[in-house]
């Protein structure tokens, strides 16, 4: 469904050549970088042809080897006995939290961080929101001996300390932004600008599906190894495929990894869950969205790269986005997922703060999963909506939730969360 | 001089191009500063003190919320413009209003172009742009592959498109820029963001070599703060220097310290008469004499 449709997928094509394309997906996608970026974007438009699409030098096979011994792929589909009673429904969680690190983020991260050896390259750079992004790249640059450098928000850095010391612990830096409101959007405008500076050496690993192409496309055939394995393992434990598929998206990365080999079988429907925040409306005065859900009510612009939908105001400024999850609290969407939705193959739906709360507590009560916040989301959609998602559901439980234990103390304490345990020990924090 | 190469378009841009003129008679001073920063009354008068400090074309930077081309210096000041209220609308505004007799460019990110007006697409704000007074555009997050929209609207209204050379930019790049790019090539002095910088980068020669074929003036930016690095740039042969983080620095400076909008005025006109001075050295400098030979 791509616009170009080709499926290229993480397999490698056994020599065959495939070309990357332009990096358009309908209206959506494209390159909007400073000049001085344009070079390096080339050349990794070439090692993405010759290495991912190509598997030249055995680069797939050294990728798929490391992720399966070092990552702990594949991951298993669960079939969710308590959720599937409650909900008198087939409920199959793809669990993404038990890859190395706790989130699916480390496909993409240990592919991008070994691409860049294999360019030669000698540092790596990365942004991250609720870290999960910067412990699996530095994760990734410990186990292939590449130092990391990784930029996060003030207010994230404050929200997602155990995430912070894990990226320390595996000997990265952590830089803090401070400008604006301290969350992904300046992380990644500032990684982009280290980018800038250190280029020649430098691969700054993005972490999501956004951004100039071929990053889009690359991250996304990197993460596509989650639904390869998803429709394997439904078709082997249901005999068919499930009829719909749920991931929450912020970004986008798990959403797409969780799509993408799904995309072609129309009897699946996909739901992509954003983070609806404390409320959809977006005060233009203020600029501010209360909400991070680009997808549901943004509109059509270029930032960090790519065009795609935005959360702006009339003028095309950035207004600040909000999650109760660090990891969906960015103002934009990957361009592929803008351009499914426009086309209506993906449909986009959101849940508040308070229903990913209670999402969170019902898995972790219900199935002994402490899921990521951003996982909580897809997991509050699937409590609202079971009736309409048909008789076999697989759920993208895209990583853990330890990160998010502060965050939910604070979060669960000033609210009436009617599923929650007593928390009073914890006020003030673990 | 070099001559505009769109100016054998058979439009009226040829004769009496501002851009072009600005550029004819020696070294062109080119300062940049945020609009609206710290507010819009203060900014006119700051916009209008480089002009008579001897400004040959101004850069006017419309305030876009994520720069992602820009150091802490011009993000700081664009946060403080968007703060005191500056959007497209009152940019126009600006420059409608401003008292000035040299070319202005708009430096700004294309999203702010995109959605101007009630059609997405860059045609709107292009032709509001003209209307008000604008000769041409910077725009650094577009590099020639997104260009085409820009380029287009931009020779239906008569409007230059000035693009950014970089350091990395190879041969293979620099014929596809040349092909978008009108008024001057911004030859991009160093890798990194902007910002003003105690030394003047050795890559700028290299730069300038790389582009002596190219027939548009090269003006020189990126951490270029005194006359005696403006004096060096021209020297080595570029046809300009472009100065913005050194003069935001200047607002700032005011801003932070409560002085009147006077002073600063003061203390940015005597900053461009020295940046221009700078300049002028440099060509004065360069041998054998520029006029006639070639260097």
């Amino acid at each position: 469904m791509s616009s170009e449709g080709e499926r290229s997928g993480t397999g490698g094509d056994g020599g065959q050549w495939v070309a990357a394309g332009d990096g358009k997906f309908g209206r959506y996608g494209g390159q909007y970088v400073p000049e001085a970026l344009m070079p390096a974007i080339e050349e990794l438009t070439d090692a993405y042809e010759r290495y991912v699409l190509n598997n030249e030098d055995g680069f797939m096979d050294e990728f798929r080897r490391r992720i399966r011994e070092f990552g702990g792929r594949p991951t298993p589909l669960q079939r969710a006995d308590r959720l599937s009673e409650r909900y008198d429904t087939e409920v199959y969680l793809k669990r993404e939290d038990l890859l190395h690190g706790g989130a699916h983020k480390l496909n993409n991260a240990l592919g991008q961080v070994l691409l860049a050896k294999y360019m030669g390259k000698e540092r790596i750079i990365a942004e991250t929101g609720a870290g999960q992004h910067g412990t699996a790249t530095a994760m990734a640059a410990a186990h292939l001996d590449m130092p990391c450098e990784v930029y996060m928000g003030e207010r994230d850095i404050n929200r997602q300390r155990p995430n912070v010391f894990r990226m320390k612990i595996n000997g990265s830096e952590v830089t803090q932004v401070t400008t604006g409101r301290g969350t992904l959007k300046e992380a990644i405008s500032e990684t982009m600008r280290d980018w800038a500076t250190n280029v020649e050496d430098t691969h700054y690993v993005i972490g999501s599906v956004v951004g100039p192409h071929p990053f889009p496309k690359m991250v996304r055939d990197f993460q596509a190894v989650i639904s390869e394995e998803a429709r394997e393992q439904a078709i082997e434990r249901t005999g068919d495929l499930p009829d719909s598929v749920v991931a929450c998206a912020g970004g986008g990365s798990n959403t797409m990894g969780a799509f993408h080999e799904f995309v072609g079988d129309g009897s699946v429907d996909l739901f992509a869950v954003e983070a609806g925040g404390s409320s959809l409306a977006v005060d233009e005065e203020e600029g501010v969205a209360p909400n991070s859900a680009s997808l549901s009510t943004g509109s059509e612009g270029v930032l960090h790269g790519a065009r795609t939908k935005l959360l702006q105001d009339h003028d095309g400024q950035i207004v600040e986005s909000h999650s109760v999850s660090s990891g969906l609290d960015y103002a934009g969407v990957g361009p592929e997922l803008a351009y499914l939705v426009d086309e209506g193959r993906v449909t986009p739906v959101n849940v508040d703060d308070d229903a990913a709360i209670e999402g969170f507590h019902r898995l972790s009560q219900e199935e002994g999963i402490i899921p990521a916040l951003e996982s909580a989301h897809a997991l509050a959609y699937l409590h609202e909506h079971h009736e309409e998602l048909g008789d076999v559901t697989v759920v993208n439980v895209s990583g853990r939730g330890d990160k998010d234990l502060e965050s939910v103390i604070e979060e669960t304490t000033r609210r009436d969360v009617p599923n929650a345990p007593d928390m009073s020990m914890f006020e003030g924090g673990l | 001089m070099a001559e505009d190469r769109r100016g054998d378009a058979g439009d009226d841009r040829s004769a009496g191009d501002p851009v072009a003129d600005a550029f004819a008679d020696g070294p062109a001073f080119v300062p940049y500063l945020a609009v609206g920063d710290p507010d819009y009354e203060s900014s006119l008068a700051y916009v209008e003190a480089l002009a008579e400090g001897g400004a040959d074309v101004i850069e006017l930077g419309l305030p876009f919320s994520e720069p992602i081309a820009e150091g802490p210096t011009i993000q700081n000041a664009v946060a403080r413009a968007l703060e005191a209220g500056m959007t497209p609308t009152r940019f126009f505004e600006f420059v409608e209003e401003l008292d000035v007799d040299v070319p202005l460019v708009c430096m700004t990110y294309y999203n702010l172009i995109y959605q101007y007006g009630n059609e997405q697409g860059p045609r709107p704000f292009v032709e509001k742009a003209a209307s008000a007074g604008i000769s041409g555009f910077v725009v650094p997050d577009l590099p020639a592959e997104e260009a085409g929209p820009l380029r287009e609207a931009c020779d239906e209204f008569g409007l230059h498109l000035i693009s950014i050379v970089a350091p990395t930019t190879d041969e293979g790049r620099l014929e596809k820029l040349v092909e978008v790019s009108s008024g001057y090539v911004y030859v991009q002095a160093r890798l990194g963001v902007t910002g003003a910088s105690s030394s003047v980068s050795d890559r700028t020669g290299e730069s300038l070599a790389r582009l002596s074929d190219v027939d548009l003036p090269k003006a020189v930016g990126f951490g270029i703060s005194s006359g005696e690095q403006a004096a060096t740039i021209v020297e080595a042969g570029a046809d300009g220097i472009i100065v913005g983080s050194a003069l935001v620095d200047i607002v700032a400076e005011g801003h932070e310290g409560g002085e009147p909008t006077e002073a600063v005025a003061d203390r940015l006109e005597a900053t461009a008469r020295e940046l221009k001075r700078g300049a002028l050295d440099g060509y004065g400098r360069r041998t054998p004499a520029p006029e006639g030979t070639s260097d």
